[in-house]
């Protein structure tokens, strides 16, 4: 598998991104946010963490303005697989490729700490390889996590089978981290093909470390 | 030349943890009169027309398209 990873100022995860996916096996290829077109023969772009442009305005709202976005775009809506980090979710929803939006948290903390999550919904290319119910330990590092959407919104949502993953305790009960709208850590868009969230699965891959549950879920893009 | 003043803040329904904590901070200076508090931002745009319609319809666009995430947030333009 051939993964693209951006690269905007003030992004700070793409070699922990890089270093995840080349441990699974994949190529990766760093894309500066001028480009105007992405790599050919790719099979995932990622948009990882970090503080793009300072978060300045928004987290998220000018990186999305980037050119490598239109061309991210162009792929998403051709059905290419894409996945947002931290700051990449904030630009997803920025973008408008993922409904709803990150608010500042509801403690007004930058929470940094290891979280269980629950899997929601597993029948999507992101987390196929886990059980649906299934508890994962993956950190948490933001100041802008606390996910927001309307009513209508989230019926939406729940319907298609768009939540991925809710904060939980370790039975798979969803606990209140950050604010977010039922808990709600990751979502995707309406045909699957763009996964966000707000966790680091990049940073869960040695046991010795705290967990390696992120590599359950990075394997899921493995076709 | 004109002066757009836009004025943003979170949707009313749209919970604001930084207008909370400041009323919070507030009650237990002892202003006990303060019934909510809302924390926004105010961006101030000078733009190179006399034209105040089209200036406004420019800030609009801007706003819809920048300056606001109309998911979670309303704004107000005041053209001076």
């Amino acid at each position: 598998m051939k993964v693209a990873v951006l690269r905007f100022p003030g992004t700070n995860c793409e070699f922990d991104t890089q270093y995840a996916f080349e441990k699974l096996g994949h190529t990766t290829e760093l894309v500066w946010h001028e480009k105007e077109m992405l790599p050919e023969d790719i099979d995932l772009v990622v948009v990882p963490g970090g503080f793009s442009y300072g978060d300045y305005l928004r987290s998220g709202s000018i990186a999305r303005f980037s050119p490598v976005m239109k061309a991210v775009t162009t792929y998403a809506n051709d059905g290419g697989k894409v996945l947002g980090i931290c700051n990449g979710f904030q630009i997803l929803t920025e973008a408008g490729l993922l409904p709803g939006a990150l608010k500042r948290n509801n403690d007004l903390h930058f929470i940094s700490k290891h979280q269980n999550l629950c899997v929601i919904n597993n029948d999507n290319a992101f987390l196929n390889k886990c059980g649906k119910g299934e508890v994962l330990n993956i950190p948490i590092a933001h100041a802008d996590g606390n996910y927001y959407i309307d009513e209508s919104g989230f019926k939406k949502l729940e319907k298609n089978k768009q939540i991925l993953l809710r904060y939980s305790d370790k039975n798979g009960d969803p606990v209140v981290v950050n604010g977010s709208v039922t808990s709600i850590a990751g979502v995707c868009n309406e045909e699957k093909n763009v996964f966000g969230l707000m966790p680091h699965p990049e940073r869960a891959l040695e046991a010795l470390l705290g967990s390696e549950d992120g590599i359950r879920m990075l394997k899921g893009f493995e076709a | 030349m004109t002066k757009a003043v836009v004025n943003v803040f979170l949707k009313e329904g749209v919970l604001d943890p930084q207008g909370k904590a400041a009323h919070h901070a507030l009650d237990s200076l002892g202003f006990d009169q303060v019934d909510d508090v809302r924390i926004g931002k105010q961006i101030i745009i000078k733009l190179d027309t006399d034209d105040r319609a089209a200036a406004e319809a420019e800030v609009t666009e801007m706003c819809e398209t920048l300056l606001a995430n109309t998911v979670i947030e309303d704004y107000t333009i005041e053209i001076d």
